[in-house]
């Protein structure tokens, strides 16, 4: 599928620069030029496309589909639909009152605010391009497995009185707005946040995929595997913890990730790391404090968290 | 006088929505009156969850992003 890009790289690498096919910086320009047409060409249509059926979707049609699903197939929904919705920190408070205050369940709302920063197009896109289809689909199935069961435990704990800085009792109406556009102010729509996605994570993605063939060319294979191999334990609660402060470097990390599984770091590891790095988020948890007790924050990260853990826990153990 | 609301929580897209909302209008040569809606329930109420978003005259325009200042001209026209 990338062959033509291959072609390209090998011509820019060993043609114009002159660089010697066999020796190693040759081969870690060649990875580097390589990975990022890669995953710049990725980028640029995927976002697109997702953009394009974004605005058939504004955030009140989806609210409206959710009201609509009975309890346990709106987890399902809210989880589904919370992928092809962009998650941006400073939206998390409307968006929370937005559906607890128009009845959607508390449980459901969770779903959907576990899976909307997790399973993200960039996240999916950098996976796709550094491990391929199959991991990538692993991650999203992942994912939305433990954000419909985080929501369906929260639901089912008695949660309602730790929620708090705001009127719980007050109801709002959904109105949808914003579906109808004509086919040109879609295109702009999603030419803008195309650009602006890229525009943002470029710096991430050039420094990731640096850092990555340099390890790629110069450190020696299975490095790692001492240190965070699938026989150690604490690789996984580890990779998690670590993951948490680097919320929104999705774009940046993976392709980091992607050069030290290749050097030994178990699959499973890489996959829990991943899933903190983009669900676990330290502004998310601040800003959520707005409307929420301290121990709904800790119940909400403790299932989350425990979750990424078993699927590192399990991945690690089926891949063994 | 046309009433330009933009909604959001202080963050920097909504700094940047309402500085082209305002240069749109002036471009117009509206008669217009800025407002900035900072309060999240009231964020709500008016059916957002996407912010920044923008109103003109109570109805809602554009939510969840910042247009360049030639298309928010069309949207406040």
């Amino acid at each position: 599928m990338f062959k033509p890009v291959q072609l390209l790289a090998d011509w820019l690498v060993y043609g114009v620069l002159g660089l010697g096919r066999e020796t190693l910086a040759g081969s870690s320009v060649n990875f580097f030029v390589f990975d990022t047409i890669k995953i710049f060409l990725l980028l640029a249509c995927i976002i697109f496309a997702v953009s394009i059926i974004r605005t058939f979707l504004p955030p009140s049609r989806i609210r409206e589909i959710i009201l609509k699903k009975s309890r346990f197939s709106g987890h399902l929904w809210a989880a589904g639909l919370g992928i092809i919705t962009p998650f941006c920190t400073c939206s998390a408070i409307p968006l929370f009152l937005g559906f607890v205050q128009t009845g959607i369940p508390l449980g459901v709302t969770f779903s959907f605010l576990v899976a909307s920063p997790m399973i993200n197009e960039v996240a999916l896109i950098m996976l796709f391009g550094m491990f391929g289809l199959k991991i990538a689909a692993l991650y999203a199935l992942s994912g939305f497995i433990i954000a419909v069961i985080s929501g369906l435990l929260i639901g089912r704990l008695d949660v309602e009185h730790l929620l708090e800085g705001f009127d719980v009792s007050k109801k709002i109406q959904n109105a949808v707005f914003g579906a109808e556009m004509p086919w040109p102010e879609r295109f702009s729509f999603a030419r803008d946040y195309t650009l602006d996605i890229l525009k943002t994570v470029w710096p991430y993605v050039l420094i990731g995929i640096g850092i990555g063939a340099w390890i790629h060319g110069y450190v020696p294979e299975n490095f790692l595997a001492r240190w965070a191999g699938a026989d150690k334990w604490y690789a996984v609660p580890l990779a998690t913890l670590v993951g948490i402060p680097l919320y929104s470097n999705a774009a940046g990390v993976i392709p980091l990730v992607s050069a030290l599984t290749e050097k030994g770091v178990a699959l499973g590891t890489t996959l829990a790391f991943m899933m903190a790095v983009t669900g676990l988020s330290l502004p998310e948890f601040l800003i959520l404090r707005r409307v929420m007790k301290l121990k709904l924050l800790f119940i909400f990260f403790g299932i989350v968290g425990a979750g990424i853990m078993f699927t590192g826990f399990l991945f690690n153990f089926v891949m063994k | 006088m046309k009433k330009i609301q933009i909604f959001g929580g202080g963050c920097a897209k909504c700094a940047k929505l309402y500085e082209h909302a305002e240069a749109a209008a002036k471009e117009l040569g509206l008669d217009y009156e800025m407002e900035k809606v900072g309060d999240y329930q009231k964020i709500a109420e008016a059916g957002i969850m996407s912010t920044p978003a923008l109103a003109v005259d109570g109805k809602l325009k554009l939510e969840g992003r910042v247009p360049t200042v030639e298309s928010l001209k069309e949207l406040l026209k």
